[in-house]
Parts: C-alpha cells; sequence; structure tokens
C-alpha cells in the first residue's frame, strides 16, 4: 500500500512541478516575443514595469481579466466559450510525454522528470498536438463571423496538411531509433554531438521543423489569424480572457513544440559526449532538466525570430508547399533512409553516422536538381500567382 | 514565343525579371537565411529608442515653444499693449485688452500704455512665431521650453502673470 501511496505523491509533485514550470515559462514568453520583437526593430520592448519590463506579464494578465467580456449576439454560447479552452487544453496536455530530464534517483527510489513515459508518446503527441484546431474550428465556427469561420476552415485544412509532413518526417526518425518513447529515443540520442537525429535526418528535422510552424499556427503560416485579410481569423469576436487564452494556448503550443523539437532532433535533455550516470542524483536531474530548457528555448526564441523575419504565406502557396513539396520530400526521405539504414547494415558499419547526414544532403540536393531540371520552367508570375500558365 | 526567349537572356538578378525563376528562388532557403541574418545583425543593434522622461532630447535654441514676455534692462515690462501680435496672430491665440498706466505704476511701463490683460490660449497657438516677429518693442518671444501639460483646458490659457519673466535684461540675440 505505501508504495502506490509514495508513487501517487511523487507522480502528483511532478506533474504539478512540471506543469507550473511550463505555464511560467509561457507566461514569461508572452514578454520575451514583445522583447525580441522590440529589439528586432531597433527598439527596446517592454522596459516600463519593473525591473526590464518583467512585470508587464502581471499588467498583461490584469488587462485581460479587466478587459470587458463580449459574447456575438447570435453566438453558439456554449461552444463559443469552450473553445479557447478546449485549445488551451489541447496544446497543454502535450507536455505530459515530453521528456523534460532524466530520471533521480533518492533514497532507492527512480523519478523519472517525466509526467509519463509512454511507450507510444510520439504518436501520443502527433494525436493531441492536432486536438487544438478543433477549439479553433469551434470558436470560429461560434462566433457567427464569416471571418472567424474563414480563420477556422483555415486552420482545419493546414493541421490536415502539414499534420501529414510531420508524420512523414517523425516515420523515418522512428525507424533509425527503433522505438516511439520519447524517453527511449532521448537515451539513443546520448554520446558523441552527432548522435542528435539532425545529423542523421537532416531533411526530415527540415520537415518537421516548417510543419511545427505551422501547426502552431506562427507566422508565416498563422492564415487562421491573417490580421489584414480575417481582421482577426478565428479570435476576432473574442475578448478579455477568452482571447487570452487562444493567445496563451498559442504561445503553450509553439512552446511545446520546440521542446519535441529539441528532444526528437537535438538530445533532448542530455549533454553531448556525456553519458546519463546510473545512479543519477538530484544535480544531475536539475541539470538534465536545465539543458532541455537551453535547447527548447532556442528553438522558442527560432519561431519569435522568423516571426519578425517572413511575411505571410499566401494561401495557395501554404497548399502547395505542404502538398507538392512536403510531402513528397517526407515519402524521398523515409526511402532514403530505409535505403541507407540497409546499405550501412550491409557494409557493416553498426553505428548510423555523419556519413549518413552527407549522404541525405548530397541525395536530397541530387533529387531536387533532377526534379527541377525536369519540370517545367516556372516564370516568376506563375510563382506569384499560383497556378496559371503564363 | 519570341518575347520570351527574349526575356529570358536579361539579367538574373534583376528581381522584376519576368522569367525562369532560379533553383534558389525555388527552394526560398537562401533568401530566408539572408532575412534571418538581416534581423538578427538588427537584434544586436544599438536601440535607438529615446527613453523619454528620462532622457530627453536636445532641441534648437530657435526652438518655437512656450512664450515668454520680456522685461528691459530696468525690469519694466516692455509689451506696450500694442495689439500688434493679436493682429498677427492666425490662430487667434492673442488677446490683449490695453489700458492706460496708473501713475503709482509707471516705474514700472515704458510708456503709459500697457496690456491690462495679456491671455495667450496655448491649445490655439500654433507656434508659429508670428507674434515675435510683429512684435515693435521685442516683448514676445518663443522659447525652446516645450513640456507645459495640464488636465484642463482652461489651465493652458496663460496669463500675463504667468507668462511675463521675473527679471529683466538686455535681449541678446544667439544667431
Amino acid at each position: 500500500m505505501p508504495d502506490i501511496v509514495a508513487y501517487l505523491i511523487e507522480k502528483n509533485l511532478v506533474t504539478v512541478g512540471i506543469f507550473g514550470v511550463v505555464l511560467g515559462v509561457v507566461a514569461l514568453l508572452t514578454y520575451g516575443e514583445r522583447k525580441v520583437a522590440g529589439w528586432m526593430q531597433d527598439r527596446n520592448g517592454p522596459n516600463r514595469a519593473g525591473p526590464f519590463g518583467i512585470f508587464q506579464v502581471v499588467a498583461d494578465g490584469v488587462k485581460f481579466f479587466a478587459k470587458e467580456e463580449f459574447i456575438p449576439d447570435r453566438a453558439n454560447k456554449w461552444l463559443f466559450v469552450m473553445a479557447p479552452t478546449f485549445t488551451f487544453i489541447a496544446a497543454g496536455t502535450i507536455m505530459a510525454v515530453i521528456p523534460f530530464g532524466d530520471r533521480i534517483v533518492v533514497g532507492g527510489r527512480e523519478i523519472l522528470l517525466q509526467i509519463a513515459d509512454v511507450n507510444i508518446g510520439v504518436l501520443y503527441i502527433l494525436a493531441i498536438g492536432s486536438l487544438s484546431v478543433y477549439g479553433i474550428i469551434a470558436g470560429g465556427w461560434a462566433s457567427n463571423n464569416k471571418y472567424s469561420l474563414m480563420g477556422g476552415l483555415r486552420a482545419s485544412s493546414q493541421m490536415i496538411s502539414y499534420e501529414i509532413a510531420m508524420g512523414l518526417a517523425i516515420v523515418a526518425l522512428i525507424m533509425d531509433h527503433g522505438s516511439f518513447s520519447l524517453r527511449a529515443i532521448v537515451l539513443d540520442q546520448a554520446g558523441p554531438i552527432w548522435n542528435w537525429s539532425v545529423f542523421t535526418h537532416p531533411i526530415g528535422f527540415l520537415i518537421f521543423y516548417v510543419a511545427a510552424f505551422a501547426e502552431a499556427g506562427r507566422i508565416p503560416f498563422d492564415l487562421p489569424e491573417a490580421e489584414n485579410e480575417l481582421v482577426g481569423g478565428y479570435h476576432t469576436e473574442y475578448s478579455s480572457m477568452k482571447f487570452g487564452l487562444f493567445m496563451f494556448g498559442e504561445y503553450t503550443h509553439f512552446t511545446l513544440a520546440s521542446g519535441i523539437i529539441a528532444t526528437l532532433y537535438f538530445g533532448g535533455w542530455t549533454i553531448p559526449w556525456v553519458m546519463p550516470p546510473e545512479t543519477p542524483g538530484i544535480l544531475w536531474g536539475l541539470l538534465s532538466f536545465v539543458v532541455f530548457w537551453i535547447k527548447a528555448l532556442f528553438f522558442v526564441f527560432v519561431f519569435m525570430w522568423v516571426r519578425w523575419t517572413l511575411p505571410r504565406f499566401r494561401y495557395d502557396q501554404l497548399m502547395g508547399l505542404g502538398w507538392k513539396r512536403m510531402i513528397p520530400l517526407g515519402i524521398f526521405n523515409i526511402v532514403l533512409t530505409g535505403g541507407l539504414i540497409l546499405a550501412f547494415e550491409a557494409w557493416g558499419i553498426a553505428e548510423f553516422t555523419i556519413g549518413i547526414f552527407i549522404a541525405a544532403i548530397v541525395l536530397t540536393g541530387l533529387l531536387i536538381v533532377i526534379f527541377d531540371a525536369l519540370s517545367p520552367k516556372e516564370t516568376r508570375a506563375t510563382h506569384v500567382a499560383g497556378s496559371e500558365k503564363v | 514565343m519570341a518575347a520570351d526567349t527574349v526575356a529570358k537572356k536579361k539579367n538574373p538578378n534583376d528581381p522584376f525579371r519576368k522569367y525562369d525563376l532560379t533553383l534558389a528562388e525555388k527552394l526560398y532557403l537562401p533568401a530566408i537565411s539572408k532575412g534571418m541574418a538581416v534581423t538578427l545583425s538588427h537584434f544586436f543593434q544599438k536601440k535607438v529608442t529615446m527613453q523619454y522622461p528620462e532622457e530627453k532630447p536636445e532641441v534648437s535654441h530657435r526652438w518655437r515653444g512656450r512664450h515668454v514676455l520680456k522685461r528691459d534692462e530696468y525690469g519694466r515690462e516692455r509689451c506696450v499693449g500694442c495689439q500688434m501680435c493679436e493682429l498677427a496672430c492666425p490662430a487667434d491665440a492673442i488677446t490683449i485688452q490695453a489700458g492706460e498706466v496708473p501713475p503709482e505704476r509707471r516705474h514700472l511701463h515704458t510708456t503709459e500704455r500697457y496690456a491690462v490683460i495679456y491671455e495667450l490660449d496655448m491649445l490655439r497657438c500654433i507656434y508659429c512665431g508670428l507674434c515675435e516677429e510683429a512684435c515693435p518693442e521685442a516683448a514676445i518671444y518663443l522659447t525652446p521650453f516645450y513640456e507645459f501639460v495640464e488636465d484642463s483646458r482652461e489651465k493652458l490659457i496663460y496669463t500675463k502673470e504667468m507668462l511675463t519673466e521675473k527679471t529683466g535684461g538686455p535681449i541678446f540675440y544667439k544667431d
């Protein structure tokens, strides 16, 4: 009996701890985003509330709660109220399987710095990660506003298109690591830096990263909320904390997406050339936790960096990139990875090493050059206007 | 068709050319990395924002801000209430009521005529400086002082007491 009690206490502590840390980081990121935006535009960003403007987070939160809560006249009230919550919950649930750190051995008990080490963790991420779009569609539809509905529709079709590319990128990754468990994938990447999947799956990483942008609905794929076309997209009619939840959900989504990228492609909590010890203490646990966040926050920064660099895609360009480029490339990546694994086994090279990086880059480059030579000449006019032939 | 082949020969570096994207352009990636480099360089650049209340811009001494009514070397009011500035003012911001100087205050004025009321509506004023140019007595000047904010319109109608400087002296022309 006490075993179960101890287990429950331990799991609850870990869950609450991770939840708190993630929400804290996400809250700070709303400030971080504005700061990064400012710096990239030669401004200072918020710097009035508290030291370096850090209390801007509090000010924003208070503002959200103090604003008028508006529900449109003929909106579907239930769905309208539930939609932001659903988006936020679906985005936040992803954190359950992300390995935030290594295990800690305390008093003979082994505590995992991860809410649940599910053996189908990657599938769980794919399944739950795209659920948040339901909140967006529901919110867009329930608003009884054509712009909101358009935003919701765009979000759903974008999610469907890029989900496939993301899945294809992951298939190649799973073929290499041989497990769906995120912890197993991380442990497989421990050791020298070229063990990181980004070096063995450069093409897969590219596809996954671009798809992650689309999934999180960030610029250049933020068509669901394209301000200059759809007013505010799916959150046009939302105000006060309901809008705040939508925004918070988006931030949670891309923070966790960064965590997933760090986990799948950049070794998660592992430190290059350092193997995790047999009986890890609390210090090692903390270190792995910090290393994970350093990697994840770097990708968060790249998310922001891209946001303040690239313009938004046009809708047909978005679909063209998803279906005509990313998905074929993803399929090619699977074939390539499978072939290279077989070839390396046949040549007796056990480790899937840096050679595969060069091979993948060269072969993919070759493929792109051949396809470019074979395909009809694309003019700037057709490129800009979509499908019409000049 | 012939026109197409001619256009193909044009400079590939011209971003407005009509035909044939290069492979690099179709891949987006080189252009994206170029753009990312630009934004990152700005990320580390010195910021141009002036932290206003703490840090103030240096304005020219000819800046046309709040007005001042001058006194002469003997501390007498230069303004004689001639209403030239009132006439010159394109925004009708100045209201003057002239009167005769009482004998006991004669030493405070240059002539027997003076402005009994001199009101300047700082909200109407467009800070054009025409009053300064119109003044035959060199009595009104615009100063570089620009921070005069109030919470009501009434408080921004400046009276003669608020505008007149406390001590007199010769006028120095700085330029």
